[in-house]
């Protein structure tokens, strides 16, 4: 358990004590978002800047995030190009003075995958106008080496198409990323129930990102909850270190058995 | 480069109620039962052996809607800027031969129309006029967007047909959203019901939504009048129609509108009626397959229908509104306007209709930002 009570996650010099965070779109209400906030035990919120007027304190869904509480991560959803991005991302600081920006280049709405090439443009200029950038993309290790290159933050790559909550439909991709990475990994968009968390989480991710799954579920409370646990039960068997497929017991006529024999 | 007007012949209409017409009960349970619904599955899904099938349609469309959408409703208001029309639509209480008043709003007027939505928490705004460009034309429409669109979180247009050259100025202008509602996709109704003006270039106004998209809208919004022809039918184009432009401008989003027609003195009656039961499966059909797409409902509709459909894929709706130039603000004239509407509920009114559905209510769902630059703002 120590292991797990000194186990923070840091980005950017900030520490979380939560792994798990929580889109605020698609809830019935800002109240029954902010309950599943209090609820999944997150401590970094995001929120689409196209959403909220940003410099408007009394807006409704903003005013219902507690920034005392979690730190909030403005995002670019909508944008199609780099230019429309970085021009987001400078609004939104130059209205509260947050730096902290969730990179969204999605060019087409409809399955809203992220632009590798406008989004490593747009972090390559977020990055050196001192922004903390944590880009949305794909499961793509060598995109994801080039974003750390460049100064990113994290990288988010997807589990499967946004909104879909089909699980870990690009695994692999994901375990290279997490093996590479010098930076945290937060797995981001296709996460569809806590078991889905708790596998990112077990395979080494530092955290995940939930929004659709919690707030379209029949109870976003509940499923809030869930999400919390999941995570931390992900993580706490990662830190355990699994026992995993190459521990099982050897094969009981070894292949490697003739050399002894000979010796 | 083709159009999707080189697809329409006269006879597809009838084409397509015969591929209607031979649809069977396992081909609704085949659809049903698909993990993707694809658009030449519309014949299928508006069939009347899907009737049958509803609740199930219905259900799967309220599912796919809260994946894509959440539990959210953008709400929207129209602003007539001008009534002046040279075409005789039969169906349209601004038609030319109309002995009406004819009202055109100066940017000052149109600025207090936006200023009266905004203090109600409007920001999603559609501009609409008749067809009289020598009346009111581009530039009067342009210099209203430019003054609008920094306080308008969302500027769409439902203007006459233009070129791709127009629409870049709109686009320049600020403007993010076209609306073009085609009326009818039977060419020979078409050509009764719109007895006069540049209207009546039916191929025109078609493809007047693709350059639209070449212009780069970020939303593309079709319709069809919906009472004209055999709506069944109707809706099979439409989903030819949203295929193709989803197809051809993938950056854009579809947008896709059921507006009954609501008859005006004089004019064209209900051709063919549209039940509640009918528009319902439009609804829940388009949503299968288009799950990404915006689904719009005005205030044509009665109150009690607008607030059950909300939840089966309806994502967009106006409220509050009026369809007469400089109709804000003061006593109700909708007699006056282009069309009578059903649900007369103010925007507050219709907001806690939304929540009581268990539904947000979304007054700014785009930012200027991301079609202008700040200096515009």
């Amino acid at each position: 358990m120590a292991q797990e009570q000194n186990d923070v996650l840091t980005i950017a010099g900030v520490q979380f004590s939560s792994r798990l965070f929580v889109g605020t779109g698609k809830f019935a209400s800002p109240e029954i978002m902010a309950q599943a906030l209090e609820a999944s035990g997150t401590a970094l919120v995001t929120a689409a800047l196209r959403r909220v007027d940003i410099s408007d304190p009394s807006d409704s869904l903003l005013s219902a995030i507690d920034t005392e509480r979690y730190r909030l991560m403005p995002n670019t959803s909508g944008a199609r190009d780099a230019a429309e991005a970085v021009r987001l991302a400078k609004l939104a600081k130059a209205a509260t003075g947050n730096n902290w920006i969730k990179l969204e280049v999605t060019p087409e709405p409809n399955h809203l995958l992220p632009d590798p090439v406008e989004t490593l443009e747009a972090a390559r200029i977020l990055v050196k106008e001192g922004f903390v950038v944590l880009p949305y993309i794909n499961a793509d290790p060598v995109l994801a080496r080039h974003l750390e290159d460049v100064g990113c933050a994290t990288v988010m790559p997807l589990a499967a198409p946004i909104g879909t909550g089909r699980g870990l439909k690009t695994r692999d991709q994901l375990g290279i990323i997490i093996e590479q990475a010098n930076i945290p990994v937060v797995v981001d968009a296709g996460i569809g129930l806590p078991s889905h968390a708790s596998e990112a989480m077990e395979l080494g991710a530092d955290a995940v990102l939930v929004n659709t799954a919690i707030a379209i579920a029949e109870d976003p409370l509940a499923m809030a909850k869930a999400f919390k646990l999941g995570v931390r039960a992900g993580r706490m068997a990662y830190l355990a270190g699994p026992a995993g497929e190459s521990h099982r017991a050897s094969a009981s006529s070894p292949l490697t058995g003739f050399l002894e024999e000979t010796a | 480069m083709s159009t999707f007007s080189d697809h329409v012949s006269a006879d597809l209409p009838r084409q397509m109620a015969e591929k209607m017409a031979s649809v069977d009960e396992g081909a609704v349970l085949r659809v049903l039962a698909s993990s993707r619904i694809k658009p030449e599955d519309a014949p299928v899904l508006f069939s009347p052996p899907a009737r049958k099938y509803l609740e199930q349609l219905a259900q799967k469309s309220r599912r796919l809607t809260l994946e894509r959408f959440g539990r959210a409703v953008t709400l929207y208001a129209p602003i007539y800027l001008s009534s002046a029309c040279t075409n005789q639509c039969s169906y349209c209480g601004f038609a030319a031969h109309r002995d009406i008043e004819r009202i055109k709003l100066s940017p000052e007027q149109a600025m207090q129309q936006a200023e009266i939505l905004f203090e109600q928490g409007l920001r999603h705004w559609l501009l609409l006029t008749g067809e009289a460009p020598s009346v009111y034309g581009m530039d009067d429409i342009c210099k209203v967007a430019r003054l609008l669109r920094p306080k308008a979180a969302s500027l769409s247009v439902e203007i006459f047909p233009t070129d791709l050259a127009g629409y870049k100025n709109l686009a320049r202008a600020g403007v993010d959203g076209l609306v073009i509602y085609q009326e009818t996709y039977d060419r020979d109704l078409y050509a009764r019901i719109h007895e006069a003006g540049p209207k009546r270039n039916f191929d025109f106004r078609m493809s007047a939504i693709e350059h639209g998209g070449q212009a780069g809208f970020r939303t593309l919004g079709i319709g069809a009048l919906l009472g004209l022809a055999h709506a069944p039918v109707e809706a099979c184009m439409m989903a030819a129609h949203g295929a193709y432009l989803q197809k051809r401008f993938p950056q854009a989003r579809l947008a896709i509108s059921f507006p009954r027609l609501r008859p005006v003195p004089g004019g064209t009656p209900v051709l063919h009626p549209v039940s509640d039961a009918d528009l319902t499966q439009l609804i829940v059909g388009m949503r299968l397959m288009f799950p990404d797409a915006e689904l719009v409902m005005s205030t044509r509709e009665p109150a009690p229908l607008r607030d059950r459909l909300i939840p089966l894929g309806i994502t967009r709706m106006s409220a509050g509104s009026r369809t007469t130039p400089g109709g804000y603000g003061h006593a109700d004239d909708a007699e006056k306007g282009q069309f009578v509407t059903e649900d007369q509920r103010s925007v507050f009114e219709v907001a806690s209709a939304i929540r009581a559905a268990g539904y947000d209510v979304v007054y700014k769902d785009f930012d200027p930002a991301l079609v202008v630059d700040s200096d515009m703002l």
